[in-house]
């Protein structure tokens, strides 16, 4: 046959034809997409039975209310507790991210050593055995007190059997990490004489004023004041922020004052000139319950808080200060607060007094919608321990950050002033240092020269479940549980205006091998031996949890929550029985001023300013959904991008997106400019938790840390950290 | 038993509330087994079905304002009771669900051609680029009840689809065949922190959406509370997602085309 021109066309079309018109390609077309459908390492989640475990999260000071979805023995989503008295369903994106904190391949195994740089597996026996070998010859050689432990709660049964360890070991120091709550418990022992924490009835609150205060970004427990903000928009409340940036709490105000940084205590001290001024106090409250008056005259009707002045000082108009104050006078249940941003740093003393002191002048104190002394949980009832010589001896040292000296006589803990006391002499005051939450490698400010201090302590132990930045600087890493793994009371709700008491639970077994901190502390008591090892008679942690709580450890078990619905806050304990705006102890305290941000003005001619944000964390390292979750304008690839003025931008030649770096007196480094319009000129917002140094690839080594850029500052009242930004220069790159 | 009635199920979001803290995104994210990558920053390229705007006045300092948005898929009904992504899908990959008004997304069927990306006003739909990879260990926090999507398919907000699913079957255990408004409710709606976000049954005059957004359902579901909007409302898209504000400019800023005055 011959194959000619004509023939081949035909046949070649005519095979087109016929296999279009065939369902050959379509059927080929489905083949193709279904294979690369079925591609084997794309995961298939096994299926299996449904259940449901209620619990309380512990991730932040909040105690939430957790029911945690089980698919079998695994965890595959986290919910808010629709019958949680604090959060009612409501949860942050962080508790929603839970699961992946429990699934994270940054967990920390087994217990660690570090030898010639490298951490090395080690048992708990010989972990235990060799950290309590060191323990007892700091004993033998009679300083005790060279133990520290830094924990970031001091409350509930694991920080208690902590503090207890260190007391009957023989070292007065037992530090918890800085919080707002420091400055407000001091204020509330100074002005009322109540040994409490400072709860804020937002729900009740029909005008609320926040000095500086990211209610929206962290502040308190967030599922409650977020609800509790809706609440006051129900209500037809107002809300009023004053804070230097449009943070989102700004945003979501129907007010913003956009005040100069640092000038909050100042504008609280403008309102009090103007109320006192005006004779707009609550006279019956005030004449019933408070004392002091006068005193408390004499020092806010200075001309340095005329309406005038503070205009000057806060960069408001003068109008605008007796408007706002008049305002806050007239509203039915009044409420200020302050804690700058999330409230992880205290801020000073003074400031926080006359916030407190706005709030008793119109008489919320200790009334709905006011702020609430809530009483420290009672329910740990040990008996005191029986002390060794050498324990009575390292019992009396003073405390190496200063806290309750005769300088700062009030201060509980002062965690931001222990840095410059190890870098004292030749060896460090501190030779033992465990750290049980709070990783202050690296939510400490104060740059390198922190980290060089504290690098300075030749035994640092970590019960961190993750490897974050201060179990990687550890010497032994003694892994604990997450929080879905362990039992754990939890006492108390961050800024919740009623004591409440959660119970976590093991939701699942724990996936490695890792020892709750309470039962090391027992094992370690057992170890030392003698009257160490009698203060703690129980045989686990979970033992001495039922024995502790005893009838109520049932209801918790099955509730998983106890709170005092009907409870009403205490009588005042001062001398007068009454809220004191003066009296011997205040009259001591260093006088208000406000802070500077450290630098010379002169070479550093902006100001930085951290920020938080719900989409990162503190301590803890952001798992990867709040990455991903986490805003361009915030993140863009691995630079993190500072917040700028358009005319900032301008004076500076940078555009939107530009590279640029930061410089302060604490350090330097690379980023990238976002323009705004949001924040004032002059100013550079940086969000904090970013810039890591441990934790997973989603996290690690993304933008730079404004920890690292701040430096340390000491409210000269209190002895707390008070630093709110820092002086900077801004440049091309 | 009665045949139940079709239900339209539609979502309210009250901006005056939402704070953007991202809770409703993460819930979404730990619900929908959405994956994530090293670097999500391009979020024109990042896999989220709940996405959170942040809208400006372009109003200068100290005037200027901030309003956030949190947005799903729109589950449009259309003038014809279908989705503009409804109408391209050469693959009827995704469909409209006339019992519920929910337009679903069938992985399986979906073959990449991202024409129903080009077709959405919304910028609701997202495709994977990329494998989804976990880190070792972290697939343990997988949710069987949704499935893992592969490279080279388009996906979407569901309204939680699963859970409907799961809430409808014990209703018929329990010999039940309506659910309740709380049975069925999504998992941004469930999280919101703030309660800003509320879900329902846009049809069921007893439901909170409806007692809020009072949808006009002869004229394509239109508002009646004045301080409700849907994003795009010219487009004739019909959205069932609700927006309340009380500020002038948010509502402005939800239709592009609209004259700023």
């Amino acid at each position: 046959m011959k194959i000619d021109r004509r023939s081949f066309l035909a046949f070649v079309l005519g095979g087109a034809a016929g296999t279009a018109l065939s369902p050959l390609p379509w059927k080929l077309t489905d083949d193709i997409s279904i294979w690369t459908q079925n591609w084997p390492w794309t995961p298939v989640p096994p299926k299996g039975e449904t259940t449901y475990v209620d619990s309380t999260c512990t991730l932040c000071p909040g105690g939430c209310g957790i029911r945690v979805r089980r698919v079998e023995d695994r965890v595959v989503k986290i919910e808010g507790r629709n019958d949680h008295p604090v959060n009612r369903g409501g949860i942050c994106p962080l508790g929603a991210a839970g699961a992946q904190l429990l699934y994270s391949p940054w967990r920390v195994r087994q217990p660690l050593k570090k030898m010639d740089g490298r951490f090395v597996p080690v048992s708990w026996e010989q972990a235990i055995g060799e950290i309590a070998g060191v323990l007892r010859e700091l004993r033998e050689a009679g300083t005790p007190e060279a133990v520290a432990w830094i924990a970031d709660t001091d409350r509930g049964t694991t920080a208690e059997l902590c503090r207890r360890f260190l007391t009957v070991y023989g070292s007065p120091n037992f530090i918890r990490t800085p919080c707002a709550q420091d400055a407000w418990e001091t204020a509330l022992y100074l002005t009322q004489g109540q040994r409490a924490t400072a709860g804020f009835d937002l729900e009740r609150a029909t005008f609320l004023l926040s000095l500086g205060s990211g209610l929206l970004e962290g502040w308190g427990t967030p599922p409650f004041v977020f609800r509790a903000r809706g609440a006051l928009k129900d209500n037809n409340g107002r809300f009023v922020q004053a804070e230097a940036r449009l943070s989102k709490t700004a945003a979501k105000a129907d007010q913003w004052l956009p005040i100069l940084p640092g000038s909050e205590g100042t504008l609280a001290f403008g309102l009090i000139h103007v109320l006192l001024k005006e004779g707009r106090e609550r006279k019956p409250f005030v004449a019933a319950h408070t004392a002091g008056l006068e005193e408390l005259k004499r020092q806010a009707l200075q001309e340095a808080f005329s309406p005038e002045a503070v205009a000057q000082a806060t960069g408001l108009e003068a109008k605008a200060v007796v408007e706002l104050a008049r305002a806050f006078a007239a509203a039915e249940r009044p409420l200020a607060v302050c804690g700058r941003g999330a409230g992880r740093v205290p801020g000073g003393l003074q400031e926080t007094l006359a916030v407190h002191f706005l709030n008793a002048l119109v008489g919320s104190v200790n009334v709905e919608g006011g702020v609430i002394a809530v009483p420290e949980p009672e329910y740990i009832r040990w008996p005191e321990p029986e002390m060794d010589a050498v324990a009575s001896k390292g019992m009396q040292t003073p405390r190496v950050d200063g806290a309750g000296s005769e300088r700062y006589p009030h201060a509980r803990y002062l965690l931001n002033r222990l840095p410059e006391a190890l870098l004292q002499g030749d060896r460090p005051a501190v030779r033992v240092l465990f750290v049980s939450g709070g990783n202050p490698f690296y939510s400490l400010a104060g740059g390198e020269r922190t980290e060089k201090a504290l690098a300075r302590i030749p035994l640092i132990v970590s019960f961190s479940p993750f490897l974050d930045e201060t179990a990687a600087a550890a010497h032994y890493i003694l892994p604990a549980p997450t929080h879905l793994e362990r039992w754990e009371d939890v006492p108390g709700a961050a800024g919740y205006p009623k004591p409440v008491v959660g119970l976590a639970r093991p939701v699942v077994p724990p996936r490695f091998a890792t020892m709750p901190t309470a039962d090391v502390v027992l094992r370690l008591a057992r170890r030392l031996g003698g009257p160490i090892r009698a203060a703690f008679p129980w045989e686990s942690h979970e033992a001495c949890l039922r024995q502790t709580l005893g009838p109520a450890w049932e209801t918790l078990r099955r509730k998983g929550f106890a709170v005092e619905e009907g409870f009403k806050p205490q009588p005042f304990e001062t001398a007068s029985r009454k809220f004191e705006f003066a009296n011997a102890d205040l009259k001591r305290l260093a006088a208000f001023r406000p802070l500077p941000a450290p630098g010379d003005p002169g070479a550093f001619k902006l100001t930085l300013v951290p920020f938080d944000t719900l989409r990162l964390t503190a301590a803890l390292g952001a798992p990867p959904f709040l990455v991903k979750a986490l805003e361009s304008e915030i993140l863009l690839k691995n630079d993190i991008r500072v917040e700028i003025h358009p005319q900032t931008a301008r004076d500076l030649g940078l555009a939107d997106g530009a590279d640029a770096r930061i410089t302060t007196p604490q350090g330097s480094a690379r980023v990238k400019v976002y323009l705004t319009e949001g924040i004032r000129p002059g100013l550079v917002g940086m969000a904090r938790g970013l810039g890591r140094g441990a934790h997973d690839r989603y996290l690690a080594g993304k933008g730079v840390s404004a920890n690292r850029l701040l430096a340390l500052v000491e409210d000269p009242s209190s002895g707390l950290e008070a630093g709110w930004g820092i002086r900077a220069r801004l440049e091309r790159a | 038993m009665d045949q139940p009635k079709n239900k339209r199920y539609g979502m309210v979001i009250d901006l005056d509330k939402c704070t953007g803290c991202g809770a409703c995104m993460v819930a979404c994210m730990a619900e929908n087994n959405i994956p994530f990558r090293d670097d999500d920053t391009d979020k024109l390229l990042s896999v989220s079905w709940m996405h959170v705007y942040r809208l400006s006045n372009g109003k200068p300092f100290p005037q200027a304002e901030e309003c956030f948005l949190p947005r799903p898929c729109q589950h449009c009904e259309g003038e014809h009771g279908h989705s503009p992504c409804v109408s391209v899908c050469p693959a009827t990959a995704t469909d409209y669900d006339m019992h519920t008004g929910i337009v679903s997304q069938i992985y399986t069927r979906c073959f990449g051609c991202r024409y129903c990306m080009a077709a959405c006003p919304y910028h609701v739909r997202q495709f994977n680029w990329w494998d989804p990879v976990w880190p070792e260990g972290m697939e343990r926090a997988l949710n069987p009840d949704v499935s893992v999507r592969m490279r080279g398919v388009v996906e979407k907000c569901s309204f939680c689809y699963s859970r409907y699913q799961t809430a409808l079957n014990r209703a018929y255990v329990e010999g039940r065949r309506e659910l309740a408004e709380e049975e069925y409710q999504t998992a941004c709606a469930q999280a919101c922190p703030a309660g800003a976000i509320v879900f329902g049954d846009l049809n069921n005059p007893r439901h909170r959406v409806h007692r809020i957004v009072q949808p006009d359902l002869a004229h394509g579901g239109r508002p009646r509370n004045p301080k409700a909007f849907r994003l795009l409302e010219r487009l004739g898209t019909h959205p069932k997602v609700y927006y309340l504000t009380g500020r002038d400019w948010v509502r402005r800023a939800g239709d592009n085309e609209v004259q700023k005055s």
